[in-house]
């Protein structure tokens, strides 16, 4: 009979124990969460923190364990440990090798809205000052095709676009026949407030398999009052709207997205019910963007990130009992978080990965030919700060917008990966960079984040995604559900 | 059931025979179509008496008679006649004759959807449950015979697998052997078992990825996501960290890859976190096979730290398995009656014994499972969970 030895002949000595890289936060309860480099979390004590970071650990005991098996220690002469990182790395960084993948087109700057956040929107003016012309939607089509990405989405935007459906009709089709050429899939979506639906527009999107993004902000009261429009009748026609493109395109055509102002604050469970009731498969509960008017009017001061973020608790508290009572409704900034904190899949979301999405996952052609690097760069430039501002369709191509020392500079200074605070900062894996709010908010792209609402906000939902994980196991299986 | 016989002894050979040595043949029954050109390691499978003139004339050097044909004065070619155990051979199998002893081995069976071929039996591991205690001798001559054997197996066949001891022991002669499996049997999905830490070494990886089988699989244990836990079971110190870079190694060269993890009470008690730590780390892996532990080998010797009763793991065992389904990992449970297996996970249960090994027990009699049931290991000494019961009528959930 062979000899077989007993566990303890497996153990490794003490001294031979390393340490991997890792962050961690503490939290609540004299407790921390730790993550590895690739973003798993182990949630602990601080004594046990002391003991993982002191190398106080043996087998046997069990926190030897589950550091082990969260790639926090490693044998010193182990090679596999960091090969795993290193590949689950690469997996989850593979977006930055893809090229721009969405160009958003703006084709007017007209709307017959006019709402108080939206600074870039010009009131009934002269066609012929605020449209993009056939010369320049071709030159940006060229811009657009010259990405790398493998297949590419482009946006129309306004504005409201619909006012000038015609050269939407127009590069649909050109870009079509690009995409045909170039063996490049090309798809469209078309951001509107639906005011102007009708059946042309219908039966055009049916034929062309155009997704139409909208706005709903809410209950009407709260829809209207923040969406004035002649006839102050922007919730009916966008329901209405929303209702048509569901008969008549299918319930998958359409998605909407709301705005949160000051007044949605308390109005939660309100604004949930209607995106129930409208059955749109979900509710994404948006901050308060600080571009625009929101900065200049100062509405963005009126109130801060706790006060967001307990509009935000209370709503994922009320998605929680809708999920409960059998309704699969997911909130989708949850859901963007925790697909990032279960799997290496790259992240897909251009406004919050680093590098940012920034020029790289995202282009802007504004409808006098010129490009930036976000929607939110183009408002800034209404506002006189052309930081992000890369050029124009005329004179650049997509290699000199794309490694242009501008876009180099925004991108690089950015990164989370060696931002002061970011850099240590155990939330990182599943953060982002925001040059661009950094920017507007702090007049610098890197950004000082003890003071950044944006940062606070990320901690905030990091934290209490976390917290529902180890501690509530109905509302943490719904979570997993959204994944 | 009783199992099959896979070797034995031969009823009587005849005078002779011994100058032949090991022989692989073929069997051909009387009537035989649809198996291609005969070749020189065909031989007739003499069913009866009046097929003797048949098999004399058939154009081979030896014949075989199935344990019916008792009148053997009048044959005068060199023959072998199998005793009853071996009724079960049919048109195509092969099988290995010694004639100096006169001992026969299956080693493949047309039928069959569970041909393995043992490889070797040296390994550099000695798992406190193996099956297949190794031995450290040299045993080259088996893969020589499957080198010869692979060749002469229907190319229809849907699976083969390969086994041991370590079946890389041999590394370059093996994955030769994979290359005329290749040849011979393109569309034939190979199984091998392999703990992996040959393709530690960046070439052996290379050379088995360049084999470039369309249905090459490599089965490799991982017990734990804790290095000496995993290097205990294996009894082997370092194993765990060359495994996983063997593992990452074949999958950067895009190889399949099955991980097969065995329940016992050494790899139950963090059976979640080793599924979680798959499913988070190793989402990438083509399956993964949770096994029941068969009791026989080394489990036997080693019974009083391995036996759990799978009611005492059922619980992990479905947290486990709803943790590989979340990250999308394909998983199966191997070997383990469906009656322990909680229903929200009975699903991914696997009919997996192989057929010549598996058994029911009296509850199985009026249970409406049974179809779709593993069973249990008839080899070894089998042990019973309290939890078995017939499931009847609706569905319900095991207690
Ligand atoms: S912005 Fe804040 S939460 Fe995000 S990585 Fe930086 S420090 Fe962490
Ligand atoms: S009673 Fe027998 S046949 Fe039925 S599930 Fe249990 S072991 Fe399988």
């Amino acid at each position: 009979m062979a000899r077989f030895q007993a566990v303890e002949a497996f153990h490794r000595l003490a001294d031979e124990t390393v340490l991997l890289p890792m962050s961690f936060e503490r939290i609540e309860g004299g407790r921390a969460v730790i993550s590895n480099f690739v973003g798993d979390f182990l949630t602990v004590t601080d004594e046990e923190l002391r003991r993982i970071v002191e190398l106080d650990v043996a087998p046997g005991d069990g926190l030897y364990e589950r550091a082990y098996e969260k790639l926090l220690i490693s044998g010193r002469s182990q090679i596999s440990r960091l090969q795993l990182i290193a590949a689950r790395y690469r997996t989850r960084m593979a977006f930055a090798n893809a090229g721009t993948g969405l160009h958003l087109f703006v084709v007017t700057l007209r709307c017959e809205h006019s709402c108080p956040y939206c600074q870039v929107s010009r009131r009934s003016a002269d066609k012929n000052l605020f449209d993009m012309d056939e010369v320049t939607a071709q030159k940006a089509l060229d811009m657009a095709f010259s990405s790398p990405s493998p297949q590419i989405k482009i946006e129309f935007q306004g504005g409201e676009p619909l006012l000038n459906f015609e050269l939407i009709k127009k590069i649909v089709f050109w870009g079509e026949e690009r995409s045909a050429e170039l063996g490049k899939p090309v798809t469209f979506v078309i951001t509107t407030n639906l005011a102007l639906l009708n059946d042309e527009v219908l039966q055009f999107s049916k034929e062309h398999q155009i997704l139409i993004s909208t706005s709903l902000d809410g209950p009407k009261d709260l829809h209207n009052k923040n969406r004035p429009r002649p006839g102050g009748n922007s919730y009916e026609l966008a329901v209405a709207g929303i209702d048509r493109i569901r008969e008549f395109l299918g319930p998958d055509k359409v998605g909407a997205l709301m705005t949160t102002t000051q007044s949605s604050l308390d109005r939660a469970k309100d604004i949930i019910d209607e995106y129930v009731d409208r059955d749109l498969g979900g509710i994404f509960l948006r901050p308060l963007s600080p571009y625009g008017f929101a900065i200049k009017t100062k509405q963005f001061a009126r109130y801060k990130t706790d006060e967001w973020f307990e509009f935000y608790k209370t709503g994922l508290n009320y998605i929680f009992e809708i999920n409960k009572a059998g309704k699969h409704f997911p909130e989708f900034y949850a859901t963007n978080i925790l697909r990032r904190m279960f799997s290496d899949r790259p992240t897909g979301y251009v406004d919050l990965r680093s590098p940012a999405g920034i020029g790289l996952g995202a282009l802007v052609y504004n409808y006098d030919g010129r490009v930036f690097a976000s929607d939110e760069g183009r408002m800034l430039a209404e506002m006189g700060d052309r930081t992000f501002d890369l050029g124009d369709v005329f004179t650049s191509s997509y290699e000199d917008i794309i490694l242009s020392d501008k876009l180099v500079d925004l991108v690089a200074n950015s990164l989370t990966q060696c931002a002061p605070q970011c850099r240590t900062c155990a939330f990182e894996p599943h953060c982002g960079a925001d040059p661009v709010y950094h920017h507007a908010t702090q007049g610098d792209e890197v950004g000082i984040k003890p003071l950044s609402e944006f940062c606070r906000r990320q901690k905030n939902m990091m934290a209490l995604l976390l917290d529902i994980l180890d501690n509530s196991p109905d509302e943490a299986a719904i979570l997993r559900s959204w994944i | 059931m009783k199992p099959l016989v896979l070797s034995g002894r031969a009823a009587n050979t005849s005078p002779g025979l011994e100058q032949l040595g090991r022989r692989l043949i073929r069997v051909r029954e009387f009537s035989y179509d649809g198996l291609g050109e005969l070749s020189p390691f065909d031989a007739p499978l003499v069913a009866q008496q009046d097929q003797i003139d048949w098999g004399s004339n058939f154009g081979s050097d030896l014949i075989v008679l199935r344990a019916a044909v008792d009148q053997t004065e009048e044959i005068r070619k060199p023959f072998v006649r199998l005793n009853r155990d071996f009724d079960y051979l049919a048109n195509g199998d092969l099988i290995s004759v010694d004639g100096r002893t006169g001992r026969l081995r299956t080693i493949y069976r047309r039928a069959s959807r569970y041909n393995f071929f043992l490889i070797t039996e040296r390994c550099n591991h000695l798992c406190l449950m193996c099956s297949q205690p190794p031995k450290d001798v040299n045993d080259d001559w088996i893969l020589e015979e499957v080198c010869e054997a692979l060749p002469l197996i229907d190319p229809s066949t849907p699976t083969l697998g390969f086994t041991g001891g370590e079946p890389l022991t041999n590394r370059d002669r093996f994955i030769e052997m994979l290359r005329i499996a290749k040849d011979a049997l393109p569309s034939t999905g190979l199984h091998v078992l392999t703990n992996g830490r040959a393709f530690a070494d960046p070439q052996v990886a290379k050379a088995w990825a360049d084999v470039a089988h369309p249905n090459l699989t490599a089965g490799i244990p991982v017990y734990s996501a804790v290095d000496y836990l995993h290097d205990h079971v294996v009894q082997s110190k370092g194993a765990f960290d060359e495994t996983l870079l063997g593992i990452l190694r074949l999958k950067n060269l895009g190889q399949r890859i099955e991980i097969r993890v065995v329940l016992h009470a050494l790899t139950a008690p963090r059976l979640v976190e080793t599924c979680e730590w798959i499913a988070r780390n190793l989402p990438f892996v083509d399956h993964v096979a949770l096994m029941g532990l068969e009791n026989t080998g080394y489990a036997i010797a080693n019974d009083s730290q391995l036996w759990i009763d799978p009611m005492d793991y059922q619980a992990s065992l479905t947290a486990g398995v709803l943790a590989l389904r979340a990250a999308r990992v394909r998983t199966s449970i191997y070997n383990l009656p469906l009656c322990l297996i909680d229903e929200s996970v009975r699903s991914h249960a696997v009919q997996s014994i192989s057929d010549w090994k598996n058994a029911y027990v009296e509850e199985c009699g009026s249970c409406d499972e049974r179809p779709r049931c593993a069973g249990f290991f008839s080899s070894g000494r089998p042990k019973f969970s309290r939890g078995i019961r017939p499931i009847v009528g609706e569905p319900q959930i095991a207690v």
